[in-house]
Parts: C-alpha cells; sequence; structure tokens
C-alpha cells in the first residue's frame, strides 16, 4: 500500500461518521435523455468530494439536485437526515413546498462555473446581501465577518469594486467569499476553473485548498483538474453516462484504478 | 366653443370670396359686418384675441407674431403637462403591475393580464378615449370623473399595455444564473425579485421607458378631442380664429412639445449610461 494510500485511511478514520447527505436511487432525465441513472451516495460531514468523468455525465447534475436547482425525477437525496424533496404530511410523503426545501437549502452553499455575482452590487453588498436578509443577522456583525472573508480570499483593498471591475479569477474568489459568509455545512463548486484564463486558475485552486484544509465543512467538487483532486479530495467519484463508475480514495481511482474506462479517461486528460 | 368659431369663420370666408367674385357688394358687405360683430362677441366670450385674416395674411410668417403666440398657448401647458405626468404615473404602475401578472404561476392571473394587453395594445387610443368618454357612461351609467380623470386612465391604461411587455421582457431578460445564484444563497422567490432580478432589470427598462414617457407626452395632445383646455387645443382656437396663421401656430405647437420633450430625452440618455453600469454579467 503507496504512502499516499495510507493518508488517505488515515484521514477518513478521522472524519465525523455521520453522513450530512445521502443519495439514494437518485434518477435524471430531461425528456427521454436519461442523465443519471440511479446515483448512491454517501457524503460525511467534512469530507471532500471530487466528482469526475467525462463531460455530459451528469457531474454538474449531481450536485444541482442538490442545491435544489434541479428536481430528481426519482429516488431520495437526504440532508442532515431530512429528505430534500419530499415532506410527510398526515403520515404519507407529498413533494416539499417550498417552506421545506429552504430550511434544508440552509445547509449548503455553491459556487458556480461563471460566478454569478450580482453585477449590481459591490463585493462588499454581494457578500454582506444573504446573511443580513435571509439569515436575518446583525447588519454590523455581517460586514465584518464580510470584510474578513473578502481578506482572507485576498480581496481586502477591493471592498467597494463592483464585479464588472475584477478579473475572472477575483470574480471566483468573491464568489467563494460570499458563499462562506453562509456558513454552510455543505459547500458544492461546480466546475470553478473552467471559465477562467488558465494563468488565474491556480489563484483560485489556492483558495479552494485553503478552505480544504482549514474548515471543516463538507465540500463536493466537479472538477477537471486532476492533480488538484488527489491533493484535496478524501474521495473521488467517477461517473460516466450517468453511473458511478468507480469511488474510493483520491490514490485509489486517479493512480491505481483498474477499470478501463477509467484508466482510458485519465490518459485522454493526461496526453492534453 | 371652437367648433362654432371655426364655422362661422368658414361662411365668412366662403362669402367673402363670392363678394369678390360676383360683385354682389352690398349684401357681402352686410354680411360681413354681420359676421363681424358676432365674431367679436364669440371671442369675448373665449377670451381669445382675434387677429382677423384680411389684415393678417400680409405678414404671414413673422417672429414676433410667434412670440405674441407662446402667452396663449401656454395657458394649455398645465393641463398637459398635468395629464402627462399622471398618465405617466399610472402607465407605469399599470406596466408593473400586468408585466409581473405575466409571469406569475397563476394561470388565471396570465390569461386575464393577456387579454388587457392585447385589447390596449391592439386598439387605437382615441377610440378608447371615446369609449370612455362618452360609451361607458351611457352603457354602464358610470361617472369615470372628469374628463381630466378620463384622459389620465386611457393613456395610463393603453401605455401601460405596451410598458407591460417591456417589464417582462427585462425581467425574464436577466440572466439565469443570477436567479440560481440567489436560490443558492436561499433567498425566498420574492427576495430574489426584489434584492437580485428586479434591481437588474429596471436597469434595462430604463432607455424603453424614456421612449414611452416621451410618447406619452404627445399622446396627451389627445386629450384635446373630450374637451380638455391643453396646449393643443388653445392652438386650435387660435387657427380657428386665424386660418391664414395655421402653419406658424402649428409650427409654435410643435415646438412647444418638442421643448418639453427635451428633458426626458436627457433623461433618458443618461438613464441608458447608468443603465451600462449595473447589468452586464460576466
Amino acid at each position: 500500500m503507496s504512502e499516499q494510500s495510507v493518508k488517505d485511511i488515515e484521514k477518513i478514520n478521522t472524519l465525523n461518521t455521520e453522513q450530512i447527505v445521502k443519495y439514494r436511487n437518485v434518477t435524471k432525465s430531461f425528456g427521454d435523455f436519461h442523465v443519471l441513472k440511479g446515483i448512491n451516495l454517501d457524503i460525511y460531514s467534512g469530507e471532500k468530494v471530487a466528482i469526475i468523468g467525462p463531460s455530459g455525465s451528469g457531474k454538474t447534475t449531481i450536485i444541482r439536485m442538490l442545491m435544489t436547482l434541479e428536481e430528481p425525477t426519482s429516488g431520495d437525496i437526504i440532508v442532515d437526515g431530512k429528505n430534500l424533496w419530499k415532506m410527510k404530511r398526515n403520515g404519507t410523503s407529498i413533494p416539499a413546498n417550498e417552506k421545506h426545501i429552504s430550511e434544508l437549502r440552509g445547509n449548503i452553499g455553491m459556487v458556480f462555473q461563471h460566478f454569478n455575482l450580482f453585477p449590481h452590487m459591490t463585493i462588499l453588498e454581494n457578500c454582506m446581501v444573504a446573511p443580513i436578509h435571509v439569515k436575518k443577522e446583525d447588519k454590523k456583525e455581517v460586514q465584518e465577518r464580510s470584510i474578513q472573508m473578502l481578506e482572507r480570499v485576498g480581496l481586502g483593498n477591493k471592498l467597494n469594486f463592483y464585479p464588472s471591475q475584477l478579473s475572472g479569477g477575483q470574480k471566483q474568489r468573491v464568489a467563494m467569499a460570499r458563499a462562506l459568509v453562509m456558513r454552510p455545512k455543505i459547500m458544492l463548486f461546480d466546475e470553478v476553473t473552467s471559465a477562467l484564463d488558465p494563468e488565474l486558475v491556480g489563484e483560485v485552486l489556492e483558495v479552494i485548498r485553503d478552505i480544504a484544509h482549514n474548515d471543516d465543512m463538507a465540500m463536493i467538487l466537479v472538477t477537471h483538474e486532476m492533480d488538484f483532486a488527489l491533493d484535496v479530495a478524501d474521495k473521488v467519484l467517477f461517473l460516466d453516462q450517468g453511473v458511478i463508475i468507480e469511488q474510493g480514495t483520491a490514490s485509489e481511482v486517479l493512480e491505481h484504478s483498474k477499470n478501463e474506462r477509467v484508466q482510458a479517461f485519465l490518459r485522454r486528460f493526461r496526453k492534453i | 366653443m371652437g367648433y362654432v368659431l371655426k364655422k362661422s369663420i368658414d361662411i365668412f370666408n366662403v362669402k367673402l370670396s363670392k363678394r369678390e367674385n360676383s360683385h354682389s357688394g352690398l349684401y357681402g358687405q352686410r354680411k360681413y359686418k354681420l359676421l363681424k360683430s358676432l365674431l367679436q362677441s364669440i371671442s369675448r366670450y373665449n377670451q381669445v384675441t382675434i387677429v382677423y385674416s384680411s389684415t393678417s395674411r400680409k405678414g404671414m410668417v413673422n417672429i414676433s407674431t410667434a412670440i405674441e403666440m407662446i402667452p396663449q398657448l401656454t395657458r394649455g401647458l398645465a393641463v398637459t403637462i398635468s395629464v402627462l405626468i399622471a398618465s405617466a404615473f399610472i402607465a407605469y404602475i399599470v406596466a408593473f403591475i400586468a408585466g409581473l401578472s405575466k409571469i406569475s404561476k397563476s394561470i388565471l392571473l396570465r390569461k386575464f393580464t393577456g387579454v388587457y394587453v392585447e385589447v390596449f395594445r391592439g386598439t387605437s387610443l382615441i377610440v378608447q378615449l371615446f369609449w370612455l368618454y362618452y360609451a361607458i357612461p351611457m352603457l354602464f351609467n358610470i361617472q369615470l370623473g372628469s374628463n381630466w380623470w378620463i384622459g389620465v386612465i386611457a393613456i395610463g391604461l393603453n401605455y401601460g399595455s405596451y410598458m407591460s411587455e417591456v417589464v417582462r421582457g427585462s425581467i425574464l431578460a436577466v440572466d439565469k444564473g443570477q436567479i440560481e445564484a440567489s436560490i443558492a444563497l436561499n433567498m425566498t422567490r420574492y427576495q430574489r425579485m426584489r434584492l437580485v432580478i428586479l434591481p437588474q432589470a429596471i436597469r434595462m427598462m430604463i432607455p424603453d421607458f424614456g421612449n414611452y414617457t416621451i410618447q406619452i407626452m404627445k399622446a396627451t395632445s389627445l386629450v384635446s378631442l373630450i374637451g380638455m383646455r391643453d396646449i393643443l387645443y388653445y392652438g386650435d382656437i387660435m387657427r380657428s380664429s386665424n386660418l391664414s396663421q395655421a402653419p406658424l401656430i402649428y409650427v409654435v405647437v410643435l415646438l412647444m412639445y418638442f421643448i418639453l420633450a427635451l428633458p426626458f430625452v436627457w433623461l433618458t440618455r443618461k438613464g441608458e449610461s447608468i443603465a451600462k453600469k449595473g447589468v452586464a454579467s460576466q
């Protein structure tokens, strides 16, 4: 057993054993196109999970369903012990209403491929708007926390800039600060470096690495950065055509996979 | 009253030319005096200064005559501006209500708003104005209020229907990622609309709203048809008392509308440059 995998096992052993997210037989279809065909997945609190796989394999859809941006066609997603898309009323299970979803959604934060910062607000306002209006927190306290967070991602000197005045890498770091200020238990990263110029990727990955090592929230990263996944992730899933083909520690999947499809994918990747 | 005045002048002109052609001098002369005194009494009643056509034909376009017209026309300014402000205000409110209803979840609300928009957009504003003024009181025995209110309501509803499409279009044009980001921050539907979508949509609406406001300003001239004394009404009065001055009178009227539009043209330009700043996403 390699040194890396011993390290990975130690990492897993120190994790909290409570599952914060469970996927049970989750499927998703867009018309006749079956994006996901029965996903089963456990994510423990504090666990860092990377999802890799060819494009169109449904990676993004997995996390979009957890963020309640897409509704699963069938199956259950359990967040913090409660079913995300269904609720019980008079003993029967019915589709969840907005209030139920919103309660669970408060545990989850997301960073998008295209940043999606609010262009009409300064970056400080971008960070402050949700804690103040959604969580009804004290404005002064939120402001302090937002400034701290923006300093942490290296933008403490640009508080009153508008998103249009920033580079892609800076925008993505603001997006991360905005999500972190909400103190989620689970953070989702949807190909956060794919829309960036190559020279800006490093600064964004550096921030994610910092969050992964210092914060105890669970993280799910959909990514094409294999080396980064190897470095940060406790667990790696390989997804192909809507099915999880292989999952295990980062080194198991990325370095010692026996699966042909995984090997072919990684070979293609390394060639580039 | 304007109608009577206009008619009498028509008769006056016809008779005048007949006299010149047919040499029936005495008859025409007497008729001329009679009409002149009639016109004088009418003009006193209307407080309109009548410049007789026989004298004014000599100096057709004359700056000082044009300047003399301005005080006459400005008496209609209060009506034009008050109708403009009130109907623009109603149009904005109606536009937002109808625009938001068109994208609401309720099918009934969407259909109802759709009918309203199509009816008011698809028929003539003048006919709508006459409907509210003449037909509705007869049919339903409802008095909608003074003719000021009827003018304001007709123009407001008509332009509200056009502008509701601007509101709807702008809201739908806000980048989908903005909605996703606000869902990810756990905002409610209402918060998403108020904090994220509308502030961006309104920036996109500004240029179109500016253009429609200028159009509303011009549409206010239609209230002269239901007896409101606005700028055009006084222009008509002056023309009917002084036919040969018609070109000059209407040039001055057009200039007044043009000057009224200038602040809105300026505001729209200003708005466009503001709008460019806050929207461009990514």
